[in-house]
């Protein structure tokens, strides 16, 4: 990975850009101009009068320029099964999909429901200098849904909100005092949105596909069960509550019902329930195993519907590596989950290229709405704000390559499929951790 | 022609002591007065009176308790009772009789007053229902501990010389605690200010029903306070489902000179015992003479249950004895 730091003043000029913040609405032509590790100044007709001598140039050649991707679902898998995936590992997949910020959710064996384990990640993210990461804290100990964790040592250390990751706070008694106990240090609660008696053993979507190929269903109706339960708890413990991944119709109208009302709620989904639906499953096909599972086509369109009239907030990879050995196995013993760090920027940005979303109303959900969110200073190409940033082409074709992905692991079921829009350079604090072929780069 | 002169009611005519609910100003007032002269008596030697001579009081407790029982044992010798100890592990209710049956039981050997402790809510008011005799709430689950209420108090006066218009803090598990709501009760009846400061899981937001401010943030809560109130946390409950673990609960909720630095410069520190150190209270803090009133409480405990003592028996000598408020 070739890292260029900027001029020997520590400047570097971005030409010829389509400036992109969405959370300002900025969209226009020009500059940007970065010292060290921030944004020193950008705007249409910066460098009119010609850009600094010492500044390193990057010409930009009309490409957009946007905040930095904020990826709110991601598994390192480090500490604990590293062969999956590193801090390293990730940090150059996520840079290669313009992600700058990664937040780690707490499922690594061991969990993150301590502070040395969030301590210790915090120290492998220093040593490898990439991608930025933060941490979710566990709601409870050992990811096990009984006891709660030390939520504010946990915050004071940097956890940027608590939930169990890929499992679901069940017991509704320790769901309500995780939202009370949590509004002492004012924390977000993240659930996984699943009634897990009614997924056990449950392989897919439950419907005619799964009747089909003899596998067992896991009920649309678990998800949103779930969620209504948690809106009547937020409602009566005012706590702050985010339905992670959310993947059926029904949740995305409870969702929207609970905002009408007033609730402190949001919720996320991830690419493939925007993207693709059950049928993906196909003969059998292991990278289309997910939890929560690819839904029916209603669902999928309610989701897209969802995320335009912005019921969804967020758009999150859900990154969850998985190697081979844990993919190639018969449908109902392989792993759920599927990479997603280098596929999160051309399969959103289909929505805009089926006009149901604008650029920068996408963008929000993929920068500063997750980093609000989160309480994060992310997300925003302002004066000011941390030199995070991705150039991207919108329009450039291109198939998807799983044997390129920089990840460790290769689990996509979106392998060789044709998108359209891509990362060229993706720049943290200031630093250029990725490059794609010739984009002009020279000192001058 | 002049108005008849309303007939002065006498002032407490209750058989029994509850509860503080539905008491008043002038009723506190009067078993608060009464505490202070049997407090300073107290200092005398000579302590022993013949108030309550050939009472019989029994102190049953269903609910291990050292510190109330031997200061409810200490105040009937000290007013000249005889007392007899009924603790849980020699009742009978061990061999399967009922609270009822055992109420019945008691009241056939005619005591003069029940001292009840019981770990359910609610249980000390369906046994003065079934008994001829006073009976005196010593702490009913997390309903109610009346003469722990009283004593605070008194020991509030004892220091700061009034209860209108200071502003009390009371920290760590209110859920739970009958002292706090008795407490509360008592606090706001005589026009001091109430807070209530601890994890919104041990401090529900349903406080504010109770006329008191809700905190959960130590600092806030207790800004500017002139009594900082802690209560102790069962160590059951800081596993996990209520606080996390004693050290989170220390770091956040934990009185240390820190957060103390907080309340006003002179407040005072009080706790209703046994203490939790390093789990509640900073041992600094509860060692430290000039702000913890810990020992005034103990020694006002005392006065305060045989001002509760003479009234009751007062009440049934005079025949007043009204049923309870």
């Amino acid at each position: 990975m070739s890292v260029i730091t900027g001029g020997p003043s520590g400047r570097t000029a971005y030409l010829n850009a389509r400036l992109l913040d969405p959370a300002s609405g900025l969209d226009t032509m020009g500059d940007l101009l970065t010292v060290g590790g921030e944004i020193a100044d950008l705007g249409s007709g910066l460098f009119k009068d010609g850009a600094p001598h010492d500044a390193m140039i990057v010409d930009c050649a009309g490409g957009c320029l946007a905040p930095g991707l904020v990826d709110m679902r991601v598994q390192l898998r480090e500490p604990g099964d590293e062969h999956k995936e590193t801090i390293e590992t990730a940090s150059a997949a996520a840079s290669a999909g313009g992600v700058t910020a990664m937040v780690c959710l707490p499922d690594t064996n061991p969990p993150i429901d301590d502070v040395a384990v969030l301590e210790f990640i915090a120290r492998r993210a220093r040593e490898v200098r990439g991608t930025k990461v933060f941490c979710y804290g566990a709601a409870t100990r050992g990811l096990e849904g009984a006891q709660l964790t030390e939520m504010g040592l946990l915050s004071e250390t940097g956890a940027v909100a608590f939930t169990d990751g890929g499992r679901a706070i069940a017991n509704a008694q320790v769901m309500r005092r995780a939202l009370l106990y949590a509004r002492t240090f004012d924390a977000l609660l993240v659930q996984h949105p699943q009634e897990p008696t009614l997924a056990k053993d449950g392989d897919m979507n439950a419907g005619e596909v799964a009747l089909r190929l003899g596998l067992s269903g896991i009920p649309a109706v678990a998800e949103v069960m779930m969620i209504e339960r948690d809106l009547r708890l937020v409602e009566s413990t005012g706590g702050r509550y985010h339905a992670a991944h959310i993947s059926t119709a029904a949740a995305v109208e409870a969702v929207r019902a609970a905002k009408a009302r007033g609730l402190r709620v949001t919720c996320d989904t991830a690419p493939p329930y925007f993207t693709l639906n059950e049928t993906a499953v196909g003969d059998y096909r292991t990278f289309a195993k997910l939890d929560p599972p690819l839904r029916a086509e209603a669902d999928r369109e309610a989701i897209v519907e969802g995320l335009a009239d912005g019921t969804i907030d967020v758009i999150a990879s859900d990154h969850a590596p998985h190697d081979q050995d844990s993919k190639r196995q018969p449908f109902a013993q392989a792993e759920f989950g599927i990479v997603g760090l280098e596929t999160l920027l051309p399969l959103s940005l289909a929505l805009v290229h089926k006009g149901r979303m604008s650029l920068n109303a996408l963008l929000a959900c993929l920068t500063v709405k997750p980093a609000e969110l989160l309480g994060l200073p992310l997300g925003r190409l302002a004066k000011g704000a941390p030199a995070d940033f991705v150039l991207f082409d919108l329009d450039r074709p291109w198939r998807i390559d799983s044997d390129q992905f920089r990840s460790k692991s290769k689990n996509s079921p979106f392998d060789d499929a044709p998108v359209q829009g891509r990362a060229l350079r993706t720049v943290v604090a200031g630093r250029t951790l990725f490059t794609f072929d010739n984009i002009t780069a020279a000192v001058a | 022609m002049t108005a008849p002169a309303p007939v002065p009611s006498v002032v407490f005519p209750y058989r029994d002591l509850l509860g503080i609910e539905g008491l008043s100003p002038e009723e506190i007032t009067l078993l608060l007065d009464l505490s202070e002269r049997y407090s300073q008596a107290n200092r005398r030697p000579g302590k022993k009176r013949k108030t309550m001579r050939g009472r019989t009081v029994i102190n049953l407790f269903f609910e291990t308790s050292t510190r109330t029982r031997t200061s409810f044992e200490l105040a009937a010798q000290r007013l000249g009772s005889d007392v007899i100890n009924m603790q849980v592990a020699d009742s009978a209710i061990k061999k399967g009789e009922t609270l009822v049956d055992t109420a019945v039981t008691l009241n056939a050997m005619h005591p003069d007053i029940l001292v009840v402790r019981h770990p359910e809510s609610g249980a000390v008011k369906l046994l003065a229902e079934k008994v001829d005799c006073a009976v005196i709430n010593a702490g009913d689950g997390s309903h109610e501990h009346p003469t722990q209420a009283l004593l605070d108090a008194q020991t509030i006066r004892a220091r700061l010389g009034r209860l209108a218009g200071i502003t009390v803090a009371i920290c760590g598990d209110l859920a739970h605690s009958r002292v706090a709501r008795s407490n509360i009760l008592l606090l706001t009846t005589m026009g001091a200010r109430v807070r209530v400061v601890g994890p919104p899981t041990l401090v529900p937001t349903t406080f504010e029903r109770l006329g008191v401010e809700v905190h959960h943030d130590m600092r806030r809560g207790i800004a500017d306070c002139d009594v900082v109130m802690m209560l102790r946390l069962q160590t059951e409950r800081m596993q996990g489902s209520y606080v996390p673990s004693t050290r989170e609960y220390f770091r956040f909720f934990g009185l240390d000179y820190a957060k103390l630095s907080a309340a006003k410069p002179d407040a005072l520190v009080m706790h209703p015992g046994p203490m939790n150190r390093g789990v509640e209270i900073d041992s600094e803090v509860a060692d430290d003479f000039g702000r913890s009133a810990i020992q005034t409480q103990v020694e006002m405990g005392v006065a305060v249950r045989m001002a509760v003592l003479k009234v009751l028996t007062r009440n049934v000598d005079a025949g007043l004895a009204e049923p309870p408020p």
